[in-house]
């Protein structure tokens, strides 16, 4: 199983929500990539950011910490954070350490971004 | 007949010569005409006066004889005269040769009829004495053959293990019985630091003192080898470019060498051309393959290196040629193919399978066999079930998993390196493609055993590549196990239980998930450690029923 280089890109799909495909294993390895392609879609100040896991298909432990330092920086901006396109497995992995309950878990793109508030963020938001 | 014999009798007939004119002294008006001494006269075996002499045995004059011959030249210069040959049985065993009468006169018919009649008493006598004398030649031969082999048997009984090792949950037996001649096989168990054993087999060729000379230089090399070498092939390597410049002209080594974990059952080895041990499983019996170019014959070899595990009650053969080159009466022999089936027959009684094989040959060769070369048998049998060992209770991943018999899948290892736990992962994919598992639980397996990979690399291991995390993948009935095993020798350390509430608002590290995502994925989980290794053992239920989901 070659390991599969991460990469982010930024896109915003509608006026307020900005979407992060990421792509490849989220490991000790994506932190800079991630950190930087958060920080350009925090950068527009959206409503919500999506990260989208779409082609994401690994995630350990030093991932799962890059995903909680990104769901608390969020948090301190008031800017929800949503998920969409986790495997079952991780979909569990993501219930297991708690960040279901401060971070939406959704199938899909368009039912994360159905659901996204019309309104500011609020900072308790859960799924 | 020798030219050298001819010579001998020659000398010996002067000595006759210069006693008898001793005997004389009492005349000395002839005394000093007596003290003539003959030089020595070669004569070689293919001289056409040999078989002259042969066909004609009677005393020749010599200026009477019309023969040109090296040997007739050489009695005509020494200044013999008359030969009188000694023939025994038809075979010329000597000559008396005169020289001119001391009254000047010929030699007359009656002295020569003594002379003939003396020959013909002289010459069994001169054989018996030559027989007695190669005899006694022989003797002190074979009495040097008998020295060196004793010398040969001596090194190799020195050097061969006085003890066998002592190891909790195996059976480790040797057998060694050398040829009359002595050949040069040899074994060894080498203790290593990290508690493992290493296990030597090999074979030299030639016999005799050289080959117990190069086997006791082998078996040196090869024990220091082992202790700064940390791999089989590594130490074949290197016990080879040491061999190689002071081994002598055309001898080499065959040396299979194998290290065993007798904590996990995990047997890596290496091999330099020896013949290849026989790993039996139930009844199923494989061979232990690795190639590699015997030692000593070329330098910068290269040594293919693999790795195997015993489970509980499998069992390895080690073996020399002496074994398999065995001959019956029939001249068969008892080959390779006859060892293999015979380790794969379900086994009677409690006997050792050393016993059970010598048994085995013993059949074949027949009684009053004449053993042609050097048998050696050393094996390695791990217990059926694992050892109650007090003194080592707690400290053995055997032990810890008593209650269930484990078959073990596969085993492999990965380099302590960043991001090696996906190597892990995908080599027990591959591993447990042949087992049926249902994807839940295989998910969850995966991530446990890579969450538990990155700790025994970076805790166990401090990501030192050259020390490797072993992975171990074995079966129980509907239960899968992984042992993960690294050399930190301490305790896992038991990190601060993750809150996610207090990582989110910064009161906590983002990190330390690991050791919590393995506790929640799996079944059970069980840390062992003896001080010198690491072992994590991770059990999930191949239905996933049994798995508690998500206890937080």
């Amino acid at each position: 199983m070659p390991a599969q280089a991460f990469n982010a890109q930024v896109r915003r799909e509608q006026p307020r929500a900005v979407i992060l495909d990421l792509h490849g294993e989220i490991n000790g390895f994506a932190e800079e990539a991630l950190n930087q392609a958060y920080a350009e879609a925090e950068s527009v100040r959206p409503d919500t950011i999506l990260l989208n896991f779409s082609d994401v298909d690994y995630i350990n432990s030093t991932g799962i910490a890059l995903i909680v330092g990104l769901l608390a920086r969020a948090r301190k901006q008031h800017i929800p954070l949503r998920a969409c396109g986790l495997s079952d497995h991780y979909m569990e992995i993501f219930t297991i350490t708690r960040l279901a309950d401060f971070m939406g878990l959704y199938g899909d793109e368009a039912s994360a971004l159905a659901s996204a508030p019309a309104g500011p963020a609020k900072p308790s938001e859960s799924a | 007949m020798g030219s050298k014999r001819m010579t001998s009798l020659l000398n010996a007939f002067t000595s006759l010569r210069r006693r008898r004119e001793a005997d004389t002294t009492k005349k000395p008006a002839r005394s000093s005409a007596s003290r003539v001494i003959m030089p020595s006269v070669d004569i070689a075996p293919d001289d056409p006066l040999v078989e002259y002499l042969v066909g004609a045995p009677e005393p020749v004059e010599l200026k009477q004889l019309h023969l040109d011959t090296p040997a007739v030249r050489g009695l005509r210069e020494a200044g013999v005269t008359l030969i009188i040959p000694l023939v025994s049985q038809g075979e010329l065993m000597g000559l008396l040769n005169l020289g001119p009468r001391l009254s000047e006169q010929e030699y007359s018919r009656d002295d020569r009829r003594l002379l003939s009649d003396l020959a013909t008493q002289a010459a069994p006598a001169v054989r018996v004495a030559q027989l007695v004398r190669e005899q006694k030649s022989q003797e002190r031969e074979r009495e040097r053959i008998e020295q060196e082999l004793r010398i040969a048997r001596i090194i190799q009984q020195t050097l061969l293990p006085k003890e066998l090792p002592d190891l909790p949950g195996w059976r480790v037996d040797a057998y060694y019985q050398p040829a009359r001649a002595v050949g040069g096989d040899f074994y060894d168990f080498i203790t290593l630091d990290d508690g493992r054993m290493a296990l030597v087999v090999g074979d030299v060729t030639d016999k005799g003192v050289p080959a117990a000379l190069v086997m006791a230089t082998t078996r040196s090399i090869l024990r220091s080898a082992a202790q700064s070498q940390t791999s089989p092939g590594e130490v074949l390597e290197r016990a080879n470019d040491l061999l190689h410049p002071d081994i002598p002209p055309k001898m080499f080594v065959t040396c299979f060498y194998a290290v065993l974990d007798p904590r996990t059952g995990r047997l890596a080895y290496a091999n330099a051309g020896h013949d290849l041990p026989y790993h039996r499983r139930g009844e199923n019996v494989v061979e232990l393959r690795a190639t590699g170019m015997p030692l000593g014959l070329m330098p910068g070899m290269r040594y293919e290196e693999r790795e195997t595990s015993l489970a509980p009650g499998d069992s390895v053969l080690f073996y020399s040629d002496g074994l398999v080159e065995a001959h019956n009466i029939e001249r068969e022999m008892f080959s390779f193919g006859r060892l293999m089936e015979f380790l794969g027959a379900k086994a009677n009684g409690d006997d050792s399978l050393v016993e059970r094989v010598l048994a085995e040959l013993a059949a074949f060769t027949g009684a009053g066999w004449e053993q042609e070369d050097d048998v050696t048998l050393v094996t390695l049998e791990r217990a059926e079930r694992p050892h109650d060992d007090a003194s080592h209770a707690g400290s053995s991943p055997a032990h810890l998993a008593s209650d269930e018999h484990w078959s073990s899948i596969d085993s492999f290892t990965v380099p302590s390196a960043p991001g090696n736990e996906r190597l892990a992962i995908s080599l027990l994919e591959n591993a447990l493609r042949e087992i049926t598992i249902a994807p839940r639980p295989l998910e969850r397996l995966k991530t446990a055993v890579g969450e538990a990979t990155m700790n025994a690399m970076e805790h166990g291991n401090n990501y030192h590549a050259e020390l490797p995390v072993e992975v171990e993948a074995l079966l129980s009935g509907g239960r899968v196990m992984v042992r993960i095993t690294d050399r930190g020798g301490a305790p896992m350390h038991e990190p601060e239980l993750p809150d996610i509430e207090a990582k989110l608002a910064q009161e906590q590290t983002p990190r330390g998930w690991g050791l919590f995502l393995i506790k929640n994925l799996v079944d059970e989980m069980r840390v062992t450690s003896d001080g010198t290794r690491h072992t994590v053992e991770l059990i999930v239920s191949r239905e996933g029923e049994n798995h508690a989901s998500a206890s937080l």
